[in-house]
C-alpha cells in the first residue's frame, strides 16, 4: 500500500522511501531493515548514501520514533551504516553479490525437506502453511513452538 | 517494575486520581499511573470507561473528587506558563464558528508564547483549507484537522489528544499520525491519543494506558506487557487447571474439546498438550477488553501476587 501524500514538502531528496506493509505480520522495525538491505544488495543505495532521517521516517511511514531508532541501531550493528551524531546515517558497507536466494545449498535443502513433507502426506497447502509460520517466527524474533508443528 | 521503568521521567502523573459526578457515581477511580515522557501513549477503553474523563481532569478542565495530578513533575495550576506547555485536544473539537480559519490561526498565536504559524500555516495549506473559510462551514474533518493543527502549531510538551482520528480519512489519518510522530521524534514532545481504532495505535505507540468502567486495568510498555502475558491453546481440561489460579487468567474461552487462554505470566507455559505464545498487542487489549474485571495493575497490601483479583 502507498501512502505517500502530495502533501508533504521534500527538503532533500532521499534515495530511498520506506513502505510498510501492515498485513504482513512482519513486526515493522525488520521490514525497515529488511528495506534497507534489500536497497543496498540492489545498489539502490550505496556507501557513502545517507538514509533518511528519523524524522524524515516516521513522518512519511507513521510509525513509532523507537521503531526507527530500533531498526537503524540494527543495521548498525551489522555494520552496514555508521550513524554521525548530529549529522545523520550513512551507508558504510555495501552487501556482498552474492544472494542467498540463489544459493545452491540453501535451495537443495529446502528440496529436501519438500520432498520429506510430501512423503508424508501433506499437500501445498500444509507445505506452504508450515513454512510460513516457521519463517513469521523466525523473523518476528520468536522461536518455534516444536509442540506446535506438524502433528 | 523492571529496571527499564525504575527511574523514567513522567510527563504526567496522577495519584489515586478519582471523579464522581453525583449520582451517576464514579466515572473514574483510584488511578495511579505515570505516561513516560517522550513517548506515544495509547488511552483505550470501551465507552464510558473514563477515558474523556482521565483527559479533562489531566487538563484541569475539571477537578478531582480524589487524587491528585502531576503535570512535568509538579501539581497541576493554572500557570500560564503550565498550560502553554500542554495542548489538549477535546473529542468535539471545540472552536469558534463565527471566526475564520486565519482569525483560528491569530487566535491561536495571541494566546499561545511559542505558536508556530508558519508550520500550522503549511499544514492547513496541505489539507487545502481556505483561510478565509467561517469554522462553521467546515466539514467534521476539516474541523479536526485545524484543531489539531493548533494543538501542534503550539509546540506543547505534552499533547493530550481524545479521539484524534475518528472522522478523518485515510489519508488524512496517515498524515496526522506521522505529523505526532514528528513531534515526538524532533520536539521531544510526549503525546497520549485514545482511540477506538487499535490498528492505527499499534505501530504509532509504545506504552498503553487501558481503562475498564472507570478503572485501569492495565498500564505499561507495549514491550514489557506482550512479554508478560501469553495465548495459551489446549484441551478442554486445560480450563480445569487454569481454574486453581484464578489471578491468572484474563480471558477463558472453552468448547467441549479445546480451551484457549489469554493467561498473565509465563508459569502456564507447560501444561500437557498446549502450546503457548506470547500475544500481539491486539490480542492482549481484546482479552481484557471481554473481561473488564480482570487487571493487571498489582494492588498492593490487598492480596498476594496471582490471587482473587480476576474472576
Amino acid at each position: 500500500m502507498n501512502h505517500d501524500s502530495t502533501i508533504r514538502l521534500v527538503k532533500r531528496e532521499n534515495v530511498i522511501r520506506f513502505q510498510l506493509d501492515r498485513r504482513s505480520g512482519v513486526s515493522p522495525y525488520l521490514q525497515l531493515v529488511h528495506q534497507v538491505r534489500q536497497a543496498i544488495r540492489l545498489g539502490h543505495l550505496r556507501p557513502g548514501d545517507q538514509l533518511p532521517t528519523a524524522r524524515e521516517v516516521v513522518e512519511q511511514v507513521a510509525i513509532n520514533p523507537n521503531t526507527v531508532h530500533k531498526a537503524y541501531r540494527e543495521l548498525e550493528r551489522d555494520g552496514l551504516v555508521a550513524a554521525r551524531p548530529g549529522v545523520g546515517t550513512f551507508v558504510q558497507a555495501s552487501l556482498s553479490a552474492r544472494r542467498p536466494a540463489e544459493d545452491p545449498a540453501l535451495r537443495v535443502q529446502l528440496a529436501d525437506w519438500v520432498a520429506a513433507a510430501r512423503r508424508a502426506g501433506l499437500d501445498e497447502d500444509d507445505v506452504r502453511a508450515v513454512f510460513d509460520t516457521v519463517v513469521r517466527h523466525a523473523f518476528a524474533g520468536t522461536s518455534v513452538d516444536r509442540s506446535g508443528g506438524v502433528a | 517494575m523492571s529496571p527499564t521503568t525504575a527511574n523514567r521521567r513522567y510527563a504526567l502523573e496522577t495519584t489515586g486520581l478519582g471523579r464522581r459526578y453525583g449520582r451517576r457515581g464514579w466515572a473514574l477511580r483510584d488511578c495511579t499511573l505515570g505516561i513516560p515522557a517522550g513517548r506515544v501513549t495509547a488511552l483505550v477503553g470501551p465507552n464510558g470507561a473514563g477515558k474523556t474523563t482521565l483527559l479533562h481532569l489531566a487538563v484541569g478542565l475539571l477537578t478531582p473528587t480524589t487524587g491528585q495530578v502531576r503535570v512535568g513533575g509538579r501539581p497541576l495550576g493554572g500557570r500560564a506558563e503550565d498550560l502553554a506547555r500542554v495542548a489538549f485536544v477535546a473529542q468535539d473539537k471545540p472552536l469558534f464558528r463565527s471566526f475564520t480559519v486565519a482569525e483560528t490561526l491569530r487566535f491561536g498565536q495571541v494566546t499561545n508564547p511559542r505558536f508556530d504559524r508558519e508550520l500550522a500555516e503549511a499544514r492547513l495549506r496541505a489539507h487545502r483549507i481556505p483561510p478565509d473559510q467561517k469554522v462553521g462551514r467546515l466539514s467534521g474533518g476539516q474541523r479536526t484537522l485545524l484543531a489539531l493543527t493548533l494543538a501542534l502549531g503550539k509546540r506543547a510538551e505534552l499533547l493530550l489528544l481524545d479521539e484524534p482520528l475518528a472522522d478523518l480519512d485515510p489519508l488524512a489519518r496517515h498524515e496526522v499520525l506521522g505529523a505526532l510522530m514528528s513531534a515526538v521524534e524532533e520536539g521531544g514532545a510526549t503525546v497520549v491519543l485514545s482511540s477506538h481504532h487499535l490498528t492505527d495505535l499499534t505501530e504509532t505507540c509504545d506504552h498503553l494506558v487501558l481503562l475498564a468502567r472507570g478503572r485501569l486495568q492495565a498500564c505499561g510498555d507495549f514491550d514489557e506487557l506482550t512479554a508478560a502475558h501469553r495465548i495459551l491453546t489446549g484441551p478442554a481440561e486445560l480450563a480445569d487447571r487454569l481454574a486453581g489460579a484464578p489471578g491468572d487468567v484474563v480471558h477463558l474461552d472453552r468448547t467441549a474439546r479445546q480451551t484457549t487462554a489469554l493467561v498473565r505470566g509465563t508459569r502456564h507455559d507447560h501444561h500437557p498438550a498446549t502450546v503457548s505464545r506470547e500475544p500481539a498487542l491486539d490480542e492482549l487489549v481484546l482479552g481484557y477488553l471481554r473481561n473488564p474485571d480482570a487487571t493487571a495493575i498489582p494492588r498492593p497490601g490487598l492480596v498476594p501476587a496471582g490471587e482473587g483479583e480476576a474472576r
